[in-house]
């Protein structure tokens, strides 16, 4: 009941502080569009809750350049439609002068020709890498490219001498974005797809695709997919006693999948953003000031571990706070910053934009992770 | 491995998920034979069997069979609400209405639920233990053992209970003719408001035994109630074999589907199978044009 009410509140506040935007004098107003309900939830929720975090925390330091931030959020469902709907009427009628979002690459891909057409920076917090490739003018991402979480794995296969795999993927946006990322890289590492399946988002039982890749000459499985999915086809693998190794995409790389696969998890390897293993990096490594910086803030106001899912919308305030700050006020200066942007370390890695790359990250913004003992460890 | 290998897995697996798809396929059937509604809130109860189940032992840690029959009690007393409180207040509704009505009911209990449980997807811990079995060269769980065990318990009771009790045969002479079992004396009202409560227990228990295997969400029902309904239409909406007969075929089709064609069309296949039963054979795969429906 309790949960019941404080969500309630929750619900009130948020809409209320979503219709009332009384627009201050010198405040920068800034969109997101997040679907912080709906199937992508899981995604849209920290987003959200880090974008608000992240722009309370500016706007508590006295702003950027003695400007106040104003942040409006509105939930997009995960609905491509809604995602237009409300980036349209962020531009129109709240007269943002960026916007943040959405949070899944289908939505993007329907909302780019919107901040293409009224020319409005849009910063996706996806990861599919046809959102910025080829480059757009107007849009930009912080979400790793799914195409360098691809090159990470085959980079490990080919350490391990492993040629023949087989993969199953998700039949949603994420899933066919990782199909043919897998696809596309795979001749590039001398790696051969001998099978080649697919899983719906709502789907409790792949052993049939799984036995299907038993009977392949597959040496190893890759699963491309969000949970609950890829928790399931962990316990599918064990059902069925397949002994090869199976890895996932960084889709899956929260403590939830640990939970929801309990011990059939074990052994999984995965690439990820360093978030999940911000506490074992050596202290060398550049994104660790924020990387802990973030973890602990989101504790503090969220009492849950922030996951690399809301460090996406850290890293756009983040940039977006960079770009003003060096002297974007319309949304065309800003965007001419943003493609400036060098060398700041984020959430998701360093990002260094250019006039030809706006996903900014390179490969090593991926670490590979196993999981052992319900927990992550490095791989080496 | 042999492709007969394979085919016996598609077997065993389709076999466990036609058997979930039967028990829901009943609790349609139940209902329309009743009412002649279809109550599309019936995805809804299987997935509050699951989310109670989990409230039960995951939080207040009762033991298993406790807890499970706990689940199911708190969701046949949903059940028995939900249409007390949607479908009796209604006088003089059509079956559209009423119908209408049981589609806006799901999406409220689906919004409560995602309220009170939350959107994330949960774990329930498996019945006993996780180790597979070997069956020749497929592989099952133990899971697996009671999804099989439960489903034929629930089904034999339904049958003893239609056959041989007095309230069972009552809602039986509902199904053949309303106007004529009131006339006589049986409540009406009342048949409807068992069916209700036997629909939601049956929705419950699917909902139980399937979480430890595929885990549980506010809104698994959606997909697991419009597979259930493809069963209950497969079978003609009988509630006996014939519904039982297409949940089993609706799962084994699938999983050969998913296995020796394409995955990709795993859910396709469930519907166009809808869709040529709604054409061809709209009194069901295994009726006759007139059928004993309960």
């Amino acid at each position: 009941m309790k949960r019941f009410l404080a969500a309630a509140c929750f619900t009130v506040l948020t809409v209320l502080s979503a219709t009332i935007c009384i627009a201050a004098p010198g405040t920068i107003k800034i969109g997101a569009l997040f679907s912080v309900t709906g199937p992508p939830s899981f995604l849209g929720e920290p987003e959200r809750n880090t974008a608000k975090m992240e722009v309370d925390e500016i706007n508590a330091k006295g702003g950027i350049n003695g400007k106040k931030i104003e942040l409006i959020v509105y939930d997009t469902t995960g609905d491509a439609t809604k995602a237009v709907q409300a980036a349209n009427r962020l531009i129109k009628e709240d007269k943002v002068v960026a916007i943040i979002g959405p949070s899944t690459t289908g939505e993007s891909m329907a909302v780019l020709p919107v901040a293409e057409k009224e020319q409005i920076p849009l910063i996706s917090c996806a990861a599919g890498s046809k959102i910025t490739d080829p480059v757009k003018k107007w849009v930009f991402k912080t979400a790793q490219n799914d195409g360098l979480a691809v090159a990470k794995i085959y980079e490990y296969l080919n350490k391990k001498k492993i040629s023949k795999i087989a993969i199953i993927t998700v039949s949603d946006g994420f899933g066919s974005s990782g199909r043919e990322q897998l696809k596309v890289n795979a001749a590039k590492f001398g790696i051969q797809i001998v099978e080649d399946s697919t899983f719906g988002p709502k789907d409790t039982d792949m052993t049939a695709q799984l036995t299907k890749i038993r009977g392949s000459q597959a040496q190893a499985i890759i699963c491309w997919g969000t949970n609950p999915g890829p928790a399931m086809i962990a316990k599918n693998v064990k059902q069925l006693g397949i002994k090869l190794p199976l890895f996932m995409s960084h889709g899956v790389s929260s403590k939830k999948f640990i939970e929801l696969a309990g011990d059939a998890a074990d052994g999984i390897i995965l690439p990820s953003g360093r978030v999940i293993v911000s506490d074992v990096l050596p202290s060398s490594d550049k994104q660790k000031k924020s990387l802990i910086a973030f973890v602990k803030d989101y504790q503090k106001h969220y009492k849950t571990e922030g996951d690399h899912f809301g460090g996406h919308a850290w890293d756009a305030v983040m940039l977006l706070k960079n770009a003003i700050e060096k002297g974007g006020e319309t949304p065309s200066q800003i965007r001419d910053q943003l493609e400036k942007t060098q060398n700041i370390a984020g959430i998701g890695g360093i990002f260094n934009f250019s006039p030809t790359d706006h996903a900014g990250l390179s490969k090593d913004a991926f670490v590979l992770v196993q999981i052992k003992d319900k927990d992550w460890a490095l791989v080496k | 491995m042999e492709l007969s290998d394979q085919i016996a897995q598609y077997l065993v697996s389709g076999l466990s998920t036609g058997a979930i798809y039967a028990l829901i396929g009943l609790g349609f059937a139940i209902i329309y034979n009743s009412t002649e509604i279809i109550n599309f809130a019936q995805g809804e109860l299987v997935m509050l069997g699951g989310m109670f189940a989990l409230f039960f032992i995951n939080f207040l840690h009762l033991p298993l069979p406790l807890a499970v029959l706990s689940a199911v009690a708190s969701t046949t007393a949903a059940g028995v609400l939900f249409e007390r409180l949607t479908i009796r207040p209604l006088k003089a509704a059509t079956p559209l209405s009423l119908i209408i009505i049981t589609i806006g009911g799901s999406i409220l209990i689906r919004g409560i639920a995602m309220l009170v449980w939350g959107k994330d997807t949960h774990a329930i811990p498996a019945f006993s233990g996780t180790e597979p079995i070997l069956i020749g060269t497929a592989t099952i769980l133990p899971q697996h053992l009671w999804i099989f065990a439960l489903t034929l318990l629930a089904i034999a009771m339904n049958k003893l209970f239609f056959n041989y009790t007095i309230t069972g045969k009552a809602m039986r002479a509902c199904a053949v003719n309303k106007r004529a079992a009131g006339l006589v004396g049986i409540d009406v009202r009342k048949m409807v408001l068992y069916s209700f409560a036997i629909s939601a227990s049956l929705g419950s228990l699917a909902g139980i035994i399937v979480a430890p295997l595929t885990m549980t969400s506010y809104d698994v029902g959606i997909m697991l109630g419009l597979k259930g309904f493809c069963a209950a239409i497969i079978g003609g909406l009988s509630a006996g074999a014939g519904t039982v007969l297409g949940g089993l075929l609706l799962g084994v089709l699938e999983s050969l589907g998913a296995g020796l064609i394409s995955s990709g069309y795993k859910d396709a296949i469930a519907f166009i199978i809808l869709l040529l039963i709604l054409f061809i054979r709209p009194q069901g795969l295994f009726g006759k044009a007139e059928t004993e429906r309960v």
